[in-house]
């Protein structure tokens, strides 16, 4: 059964997988412009210019060219970046672990956040502390990340200068990395000086992504926690002498949490695709910011390794979510 | 349920906050050269990086200060606000009518229509948004009719993924089946007895998607690939105001209040016009 579901699940994954590697090729051979017109110098002759054409593979069909290419991409070959001119693959895993880290220290942020108002909500639920987080929820889902990026900028860059809003670490540290995850390295190597530096850099975008997907996790779990309140085991629980907050958290959110889990999940992916435009804003060097730079210097190779790479994140992200809510889920596991 | 409905009833002053702002900057930007105190492009070196008005150093006529190059901050937000308008509208109802199309022929029919569309919507949803639009934009050459349509290409999988949902539960019901064994077609039933049950559903949709594509349209512009750099848009103000920030705060401070306003209002608008719609809460 659940053998059966996941490999379903494969499939469709790997037909999404080959949809979006379709729809970027397509929508990156339309475009005007020459990318090869771009590189070569003045003066180029007609014989430099076809001679490199025929390097990028660019003067065969369209369809030959696509199956050139997804034939790389199976043996992971990406192709070379034509701005950077490095391998594409190389770059991609060189900038997707400083996203990687920006995107969970987001989650956990969101979770926390959301998990405390929605049972503090609920514990108080009727209340007026419970009218001010659904309001203060109901803003933070409304407002984009991009914009509270823009208000933690002028709040806590300008007003009250106390974190540092570009960039993802000092330029003048002297970082004993090997790996490019900064932040998880750091706290292994003890180094809890980089640690603290990493993270003045990435706590205003990580806030400015966990804000809308905090406000979801706290309106749902503050829900199905409400309800979760009125059945019977919990009013047991209750009679038995347990503290309301006790009831929550040893009885009630045990059930309530299966539904949020699903949509935390697909949140997620909203939240990593939001790091794109995030990472610009706060100068991150992350891939979203590669990638924006990759678009506006029509680096194609580039750009098509990027985007198949966060589809791959999102659709592993989805497998992953619906595989723990199969495994969670008492009725579909002995269904 | 006359409790409910009272409730109900008290969504009205949000309706009528969200709409007033909304009327107030769609008016402001339809008479914008009559309302704007100034020329939107005209610089002046003497005037550069005024302050709004309640600060000292202030010029009178110049009430929200002035960017780098001197041009009227309030001006320009007027007149970038026909940019933001147009884009919303013509954006969202583009996405509205593919979207809600596709979702009420993948709800009503199912099998493989619904499989083809679904999985569309998947591969759809894999892309980063944000970077399938500046693609796009890329891709199309920047211009106010590439924006709305790749706003509108990225955005229908959100109506179709509701409505979709929504045409199957109706698809289920009574009249549904009623219409049926009277006769009607299939078409004629899925257009006349399901479509107006999911309106109020579109319609809140619709006024939050015209949110969204105010959002994307600045962040865009914000990264420069929007309309030409002549015209003032909000997100272009933004991103001026982001580079002179430690020098002029307000260039910053107010295209993101009104953003956040129109934003706020847009997505309120359409929760309000939601439960108005409703026929099963009417």
């Amino acid at each position: 059964m659940l053998l059966q579901r996941f490999l379903i699940r494969l499939l469709t994954m790997l037909i999404t997988l080959f949809g979006v590697a379709v729809v970027v090729f397509i929508v990156i051979r339309v475009a005007p412009g020459d990318p090869i017109a771009m590189m070569v110098p003045p003066g180029a002759t007609d014989a430099d210019i076809a001679r490199l054409r025929a390097l990028y593979g660019l003067d065969k069909t369209i369809v030959q060219q696509f199956f050139i290419w997804l034939s790389g991409v199976v043996r992971g070959d990406f192709g070379t970046s034509i701005s950077l001119r490095q391998d594409v693959l190389g770059l991609v895993f060189n900038r997707l672990p400083a996203t990687l880290e920006l995107a969970i220290v987001a989650l956990l942020m969101a979770v926390a956040l959301g998990g405390t108002t929605a049972i503090l909500g609920a514990r108080e639920r009727g209340t007026a502390v419970e009218a001010g987080i659904d309001i203060a929820s109901g803003a933070a889902l409304s407002i984009p990340d991009f914009l509270w990026g823009l208000v933690l900028i002028l709040l806590f860059g300008v007003l009250v200068p106390i974190f540092d809003i570009s960039g993802r670490v000092s330029p003048q540290l002297d970082l004993p990395f090997v790996t490019q995850f900064y932040l998880f390295e750091s706290i292994l190597r003890l180094r809890f000086d980089l640690t603290w530096d990493l993270l003045k850099h990435m706590l205003m975008p990580a806030v400015a992504l966990a804000l809308p997907l905090a406000a979801i996790i706290s309106q749902l779990l503050k829900q199905s926690l409400k309800e979760v309140l009125d059945l019977d085991y919990v009013v047991l629980a209750r009679v038995k002498g347990f503290s309301e907050t006790q009831v929550i958290l040893r009885e009630a959110l045990k059930n309530a949490a299966l539904p949020t889990l699903t949509l935390v999940g697909v949140q997620f992916t909203f939240l990593i695709g939001g790091t794109v435009i995030v990472e610009r804003l706060f100068s991150y060097e992350g891939l979203g910011n590669m990638a924006i730079d990759a678009v506006i210097n029509r680096d194609l190779p580039l750009i098509q390794g990027i985007v198949l790479v966060f589809a791959l994140l999102f659709v592993l992200i989805n497998l992953a979510v619906d595989m723990m809510y199969a495994l969670l889920n008492p009725r579909l596991r002995h269904g | 349920m006359d409790e409910g409905r009272a409730r109900r009833r008290g969504v009205s002053p949000r309706l009528w906050l969200a709409g007033g702002w909304l009327l107030l900057a769609l008016l402001a930007a339809i008479f914008a050269p009559l309302v704007a105190p100034q020329d939107p492009l005209a610089q002046d070196l003497m005037l550069e990086r005024l302050p709004p008005f309640w600060i000292s150093g202030a010029e009178p006529g110049y009430w929200l200060g002035t960017d780098s190059l001197g041009r009227d901050l309030l001006s320009r937000l007027i007149f970038g606000g026909r940019i933001a308008f147009i884009v919303a509208f013509a954006a969202a109802i583009a996405a509205c009518l593919v979207g809600s199309m596709l979702g009420l022929v993948a709800g009503y029919f199912g099998g493989w229509a619904d499989l083809v569309i679904s999985r569309i919507v998947d591969v759809w949803m894999a892309f980063p948004p944000v970077l399938f639009a500046i693609l796009l934009v890329a891709v199309l050459g920047t211009g106010l009719s590439s924006v709305i349509l790749a706003i509108a290409i990225i955005d229908w999988t959100r109506f179709c993924r509701v409505i979709r949902a929504e045409t199957m539960g109706q698809s289920r019901m009574d009249y549904v089946e009623n219409a049926r064994i009277a006769g009607h077609g299939r078409i004629g039933i899925m257009l006349r007895e399901v479509l107006p049950n999911v309106v109020p559903s579109i319609v809140a949709l619709l006024s939050l998607e015209m949110g969204i594509a105010v959002i994307v349209e600045a962040i865009l512009s914000f990264v420069n690939l929007s309309i030409s750099t002549d015209d003032p848009t909000w997100g272009g103000i933004i991103a001026e105001g982001r580079l002179s920030i430690h020098q002029a705060w307000w260039v910053l401070v107010f295209p993101l209040i009104t953003l956040i306003l129109t934003v706020l209002s847009f997505s309120q608008f359409g929760e309000a016009l939601k439960t108005r719609f409703d026929p099963v809460l009417r």
